[in-house]
């Protein structure tokens, strides 16, 4: 089963659906979400399949393929996927769907026909998975930019009313973090070529090469800044609450949940492997930028009163617990990193698609235009409050795991590091139980009151729309009130992603076996005892 | 202590735990169509885990060493970290589940009374149920992380009971202050549980308490501290202590098993738990002993000018809490003590709880005891049962509080030196205090001339709702002896804390038991001087001595919470939001405004004169030219 | 005859024209100013290749002097069209294409 090309057909299929969808003529908007639907889904099957043909004891790599494609460059279109990206690619299947089911029934706020927004949405997948798959530095690059088109269009045609500031703010900032990338890419090939005698991208070779410290630096700082971007880190943050609250909440699902993933990613395969003793003499740094982040964002959170800003800056937060485990340089805390980025994708993945589902109903962002939403709406409730729980790491949940292995194994090696961020747990239960509390708790009150008073849809502010009615509002004599629970539509769209927090939340270790090879091979890359913690680290270790 | 693989019925103890949670599994996913039928599957449940737990016990106890663990399954396996999921039964977490499940499932019976007409009666259930499951994993649980779980699921059970009655503000905001103040000690565990990773390499009972002695003092020390602050947290202790009478917004039987009974107390089990690592580090200890020793004194003054049932009977459970701290922090002599006066205390707390709910379900959900007055004529039942457990609280002679509380004011002396006669004398004290306020609560409540508001109309409350009272009265006067005389815990304990350590008995016995009445009889006399003799006005008097606001206001604790905390919390959050939007974001926003600001300046350059361009070219080329010059000739 | 006197002389030319071409408005003038300028750059080169006995530079001069001619055709059609619009042959009242 091996043999069958799966990546490959990971990043062609939806590429070729994206094509077929754009293609539709534009009144055909119904048949393009049910194609992008049944394509995601076959994605996501493919990505299952890849994962049974995967075995965890083998090659560090699997599943490879490779084709010349700028051989006067040495640049080859290499696929291959160790544990750690197939995780992700399981990641980018699972959530695309959801994704999908979730933008059900967005309309286009601007001129564009729906059906691009599902060409768009396909297309991003192919990237996404182009992204992770790819084993080739070049091609890894070449992904690394392709994603930011499908993505500004999401942000910039299909947005909030500030979507072309926030979308062309995502864009350049993210550019130039991949500038300067490419930069360091090119350095690498002529170290590559230099030390060789001929030039290559390939992954493989590349961490073979003794490079001088001094370059090591050099080259270390570019990828970190596109990484430290793309995270994001603070203070190279700002660019994603924009983004976060104007894009539609597809988008901002896949730009919390996958993309900004590519960055952490990044930095545990590419930086740490390529450059162990930068990682090494700069991890301080790293680290100091991460704590910070986690109190700073934590704080901002707490100070939010739109609610898309504010999960935002929740997983600004929670992407400095990701650095932290990657740059604590033991297994533990690496592992714990890697669970992390796939829990806090479906986690906060959930808390984004349910805040959708709650500002669909209201028409407004601001928290406080909602107040005792539970009462009307007790499953919408339940949800967000899983979320949320999720999201401030509550035993049971699956974010507990990955939070409590970054928190441990990050102790023995930077103590000082670990405890200032083990205060941020505090911090986020605040932000979540206060933004509970303002709208699920108290009386019923704010928008949702107004919009009981006002006569039914289909003119009012964009309730949820045509598939909660249809399933709800049987030809009912008396006015039904316009605030519902959860549609059958809404139920299946978050019960997958609920079902996996519980789930891996109680039983991670196929998760954790899954990958820990992975980070193993990875963690000697960089130098580092793979097999625990204790004396790895030596003299550097300590704060 | 040899702990060996369960057999038999133990190796099903996982049962206890899955019983309970599958019920609230089945009532929160089923929806309305368990509307009819789900409290009872509930209590159902909790009942069945009792007598499994009962069954399990009898067969701990059949068992050489008394302790028998099961593994389940591999939790967490990377690296050097292995956290395997299993349970640990031994005589102390039998006691705990024969308490939790106990008193749990006689909490359930009461609560289909209280409960019957309230629309979230299935969620109440379901929560309550979800709760029993996580008290029971977390006493159950053999390693700390296990504990963990337990601890947070805890925490989150008794948020969403707290918050049940979430459109109220007031429930909803305690709820919230509850689990935060909850979150600052799980920093504590959580840290601890981080060290001994560090310096043990395991998190299990069995690794880390059988290793204490690898720990360097300071370690050991820092560890200590660490779970205290954990416990401080759940257990409402100082300086944590603020969040607990105001949980009491939930409803009474929530207060009855969790901020009573059962979930508070998990501080002191988790010290009683750690016991290895507190004998290894007489600084911890001490630490614990002065918490204790002024979370008695703090609870007991501020329950003595309390107006609400429900607060007066919170604050009395931080100042019994603070007890079984005291008991804890004495070490060996103290530890069977203090789980002995967690027991009896669990019996009489929850069966006074469940009397102030039966009071409040009479008078309308009023809680103000300055309306009552008088009601023991119209609740008899309630009246017995409660004044029972009012007897055994403040300790009278061979009730179940003076069996345990006795116990603890002895072992505190036995101490010796000043520190003894110190702690000693503060546990006196206390017992004096719970005798005033106790006594004012029974008689401002069932005593005195009716002052009840008009639409008042009190009747006494249902069979399902008296019945548990009565067992657990039953329980308030009997659990006492039965553990200290007839079945000695420090016995059944041994195989946790050692032998029992012979008494030193600084001071006699008789004549402990002889002081501590008399005491409590002074508590008693100044109560009834102060509220029973005289009419008891229907508002609290505004013009009162300093002592009495102080009092009032629990000796400020939300107060300072706020000055030093929430307002400067406050503050520094929105400075953060300034500082993001304008200074970080403005950085940003300010580069892209330079860049496109320098671009439309040197775009003035492009004038459309031809001549200029000509000129600019002109220059250029002599640049150039002169630049070639200057090369060939330097 | 030396080198020297057909460089100044060249020089001069450029000169004159580089001059022309700044300070004139006409565009006739101009465009007569930028011939001037390739002249002698041509004269420079055919003295050049003399100089050294090649060819190259006189066939270059060759080339500079077809383009030269191309570029009148198209030039002179400008101006025209530009004079017929605006009734002006000045290059500064042709100034529309800027920032």
């Amino acid at each position: 089963m091996s043999d069958v090309p799966w990546l490959l057909a990971m990043i062609v299929v939806p590429a070729v659906g994206a094509g077929v969808v754009a293609a539709l003529p534009a009144a055909k908007a119904g048949l393009a979400r049910l194609l992008a639907l049944a394509v995601s889904l076959v994605v996501l099957v493919l990505a299952v399949l890849a994962a049974l043909a995967f075995d965890p004891g083998g090659p560090r790599f699997q599943l490879t393929s490779s084709a010349p494609w700028i051989p006067d460059f040495g640049v080859e279109f290499a696929l291959g996927v160790d544990g750690i990206a197939l995780v992700m690619l399981l990641l980018v299947g699972v959530l695309v769907p959801v994704v999908v089911g979730a933008s059900w029934h967005e309309t286009s706020t601007g001129k564009r026909s729906m059906r691009t927004f599902w060409a768009w949405l396909l297309a991003l997948e192919s990237t996404m998975v182009g992204v992770f798959a790819a084993t080739d530095v070049f091609l890894f690059y070449v992904f690394f930019e392709a994603m930011l088109v499908p993505m500004y269009f999401l942000i910039g045609g299909f947005g909030g009313p500030n979507r072309q500031y926030a979308a062309i703010k995502f864009f350049l900032y993210s550019l130039l973090g991949g500038l300067v990338m490419l930069a360091a890419v090119i350095g690498l090939y002529v170290v590559s070529n230099s030390q060789l005698g001929e030039g290559t991208f390939a992954f493989d070779a590349l961490r073979q090469l003794d490079i001088d410290p001094g370059v090591q630096k050099l080259l270390f700082a570019g990828f970190a800044v596109a990484f430290a971007i793309k995270a994001p880190l603070v203070p190279f943050h700002t660019w994603l609450p924009d983004a976060g609250a104007e894009a539609p909440i597809g988008g901002a699902v896949l730009l919390v949940g996958v993309l900004d993933k590519v960055g952490t990613f990044g930095f545990l395969r590419y930086c740490l492997p390529l450059f162990p003793d930068a990682s090494r003499e700069l991890a301080p740094w790293v680290l100091t930028l991460a704590v910070i982040g986690i109190l700073y964002a934590a704080l901002l959170a707490v100070g939010q009163t739109d609610l898309k800003r504010l999960v935002s800056y929740t997983s600004i937060a929670h992407f400095g617990f990701i650095a932290l485990g990657i740059f604590a340089f033991s297994t533990e805390a690496a592992t714990g990193a890697v669970l992390y980025m796939v829990n806090h994708g479906i986690a906060t993945g959930l808390l984004f698609v349910v805040v959708g589902m709650l500002i669909a109903r209201g028409g407004s962002r601001r928290i406080a235009d909602y107040g005792g939403v539970a009462s009307r709406a007790p499953l919408l409730a339940g949800v967000f409050l899983l979320a949320g729980l999720a999201s401030l790491a509550l035993p049971g949940t699956n974010s507990f795991v990955s939070e409590f292995l970054v928190l441990i194994g990050s102790f023995p090696n930077r103590p000082v590091f670990t405890v200032v961020a083990t205060v941020g747990i505090v911090l986020a239960a605040l932000y979540v139980l206060l933004v509970y509390q303002r709208t699920m708790h108290g009386p019923f009150r704010g928008v949702l009151v107004a919009a009981e008073d006002e006569p039914p849809p289909p003119s009012a502010p964009a309730p949820d729309g045509g598939g909660a009615t249809a399933v709800l509002t049987a030809p009912a004599p008396r006015r039904t009130a316009p605030v519902r629970d959860l549609s059958r539509r809404e139920l299946a769209v978050v019960t997958p992603l609920v079902a996996l927090v519980l789930l891996l939340g109680f039983f991670p270790q196929p998760l954790i076996a899954l990958v820990e090879p992975a980070v193993q091979a990875t963690m000697s890359d960089a130098g580092v005892d793979p097999a625990g913690t204790s004396p790895a680290v030596g003299e550097g270790g300590t704060d | 202590m040899e702990t060996v693989p369960a057999t038999g019925l133990l190796s099903a103890s996982w049962l206890l735990i899955a019983l309970p949670l599958a019920g609230a599994a089945v009532l929160l996913l089923g929806g309305r169509r368990t509307d009819r039928w789900g409290h009872l599957l509930a209590t159902a449940t909790v009942l069945a885990a009792f007598v499994l737990g009962l069954l399990c016990t009898v067969q701990l106890a059949g068992l050489e060493g008394r302790s028998a663990g099961v593994e389940l399954y591999t939790f967490i396996s990377t690296g050097s970290l292995d956290v395997r999921a299993g349970l640990l039964l031994d005589p102390l977490s039998a006691v705990f589940v024969l308490l939790i499940t106990g008193v749990g499932g006689l909490i359930h019976v009461y609560s289909i009374g209280y409960m019957a007409h309230d629309p979230g009666r299935r969620r109440f259930f379901a929560y309550l149920n979800l709760f029993v499951a996580a008290m029971l994993l977390l006493v159950l649980g053999d390693s700390f992380v296990a504990l963990y779980v337990g601890w947070e699921g805890v925490g989150l059970a008794s948020y969403l009971l707290i918050a049940f009655w979430y459109t109220r503000p007031a429930a909803a905001t305690a709820a919230k202050k509850a689990f935060l103040m909850n979150r600052v000690g799980d920093v504590g565990l959580a840290l601890a549980i981080f060290v001994m990773f560090a310096q043990l390499g395991t998190t299990s009972y069995a690794g880390v308490l059988g290793s204490v002695g690898l720990l360097a003092g300071g370690t050991a020390t820092a560890l200590g501290l660490l779970l205290l602050l954990g416990a401080c947290g759940k257990s409402g202790q100082f300086p944590l202590q603020a969040w607990l009478p105001d949980a009491m917004e939930g409803p009474t039987p929530v207060s009855a098993l969790i901020h009573a009974a059962t979930m508070v107390t998990a501080g002191v089990y988790l010290i009683a738990r750690s016991a290895p690592i507190y004998d290894a580090t007489p600084t911890a200890r001490n630490v614990v002993l002065v918490v204790g020793a002024l979370t008695l004194l703090i609870g007991a003054i501020a329950g003595c000018a309390q107006d609400d049932i429900k607060k007066v009977l919170a604050y009395s459970t931080v100042s019994q809490i603070g007890y079984m701290f005291l008991a804890v922090g004495l070490g060996p002599v103290g530890y069977a003590a203090g789980i002995a006066h967690l027991l009896t205390h669990g019996f009489f707390k929850a069966g006074l709880f469940l009397g102030a709910g039966s009071v409040m379900h009479a008078m309308g959900d009023r809680t103000d005891i300055r309306r009552f007055g008088g009601l023991a004529r119209r609740l008899p039942v309630t009246f017995v049962t409660f004044g029972l457990g009012y007897l055994a609280l403040i300790g009278f002679p061979f009730l179940s509080g003076y069996w345990t509380k006795d116990a603890i004011i002895e072992a505190a002396l036995d101490r010796g030196g000043w520190s003894g006669w110190l702690l000693g004398a503060v546990a006196v004290v206390g017992a004096g205090l719970t005798a005033f306020y106790m006594t004012r609560l029974v008689l401002m409540t069932f005593f005195g001339r009716p002052r009840w508001e008009d639409d008042v109309h009190p009747h006494e409350a249902p069979a399902v709702m008296t019945a548990p009272m009565v067992l657990l009265a039953v329980g308030s006067v009997a659990a006492g002896f039965l553990l200290v005389q007839v079945f000695p815990l420090d016995a059944w304990l041994e195989p946790v804390f050692g032998e029992p350590a012979e008494a030193a008995h600084v001071v006699a016995p008789a004549v402990v038991g002889v002081v501590v009445t008399a005491v409590m009889a002074l508590g008693v006399l100044a109560a009834w001087l102060v509220v029973g003799r005289r009419e008891v006005p229907t508002t609290a008097p505004a013009r009162v001595s300093p002592v009495v606001t102080a009092a009032r206001r629990a000796l400020y604790a939300d107060a300072v919470n706020e000055a030093l905390v929430m307002r400067p919390g406050v503050w520094l959050t929105r400075a953060l939001v300034f500082l993001d939007n304008r200074g970080v974001d403005g950085l940003v926003n300010g580069t892209a405004a330079a860049l496109g600001g320098s671009s439309s300046r040197l775009g003035r350059a492009q004038n459309g004169f031809v001549r200029s361009y000509a000129l600019g070219i002109l220059g250029g080329a002599v640049l150039v030219a002169g630049a070639l010059v200057a090369g060939t000739t330097a | 005859m030396s080198l020297a006197n057909y460089l100044v002389l060249a020089a001069v030319l450029f000169t004159i024209g580089a001059i022309g071409v700044l300070v004139r408005r006409n565009a006739i003038v101009v465009f007569m100013c930028v011939e001037l300028m390739l002249n002698s750059v041509n004269l420079t080169l055919v003295t050049f290749a003399r100089a050294s006995g090649t060819l190259d530079g006189q066939v270059i001069a060759f080339f500079v002097m077809v383009v030269a001619a191309a570029e009148v055709v198209v030039g002179l059609a400008i101006i025209m069209s530009v004079y017929r619009t605006r009734r002006s042959a000045s290059v500064d009242d042709v100034n529309l294409l800027k920032y």
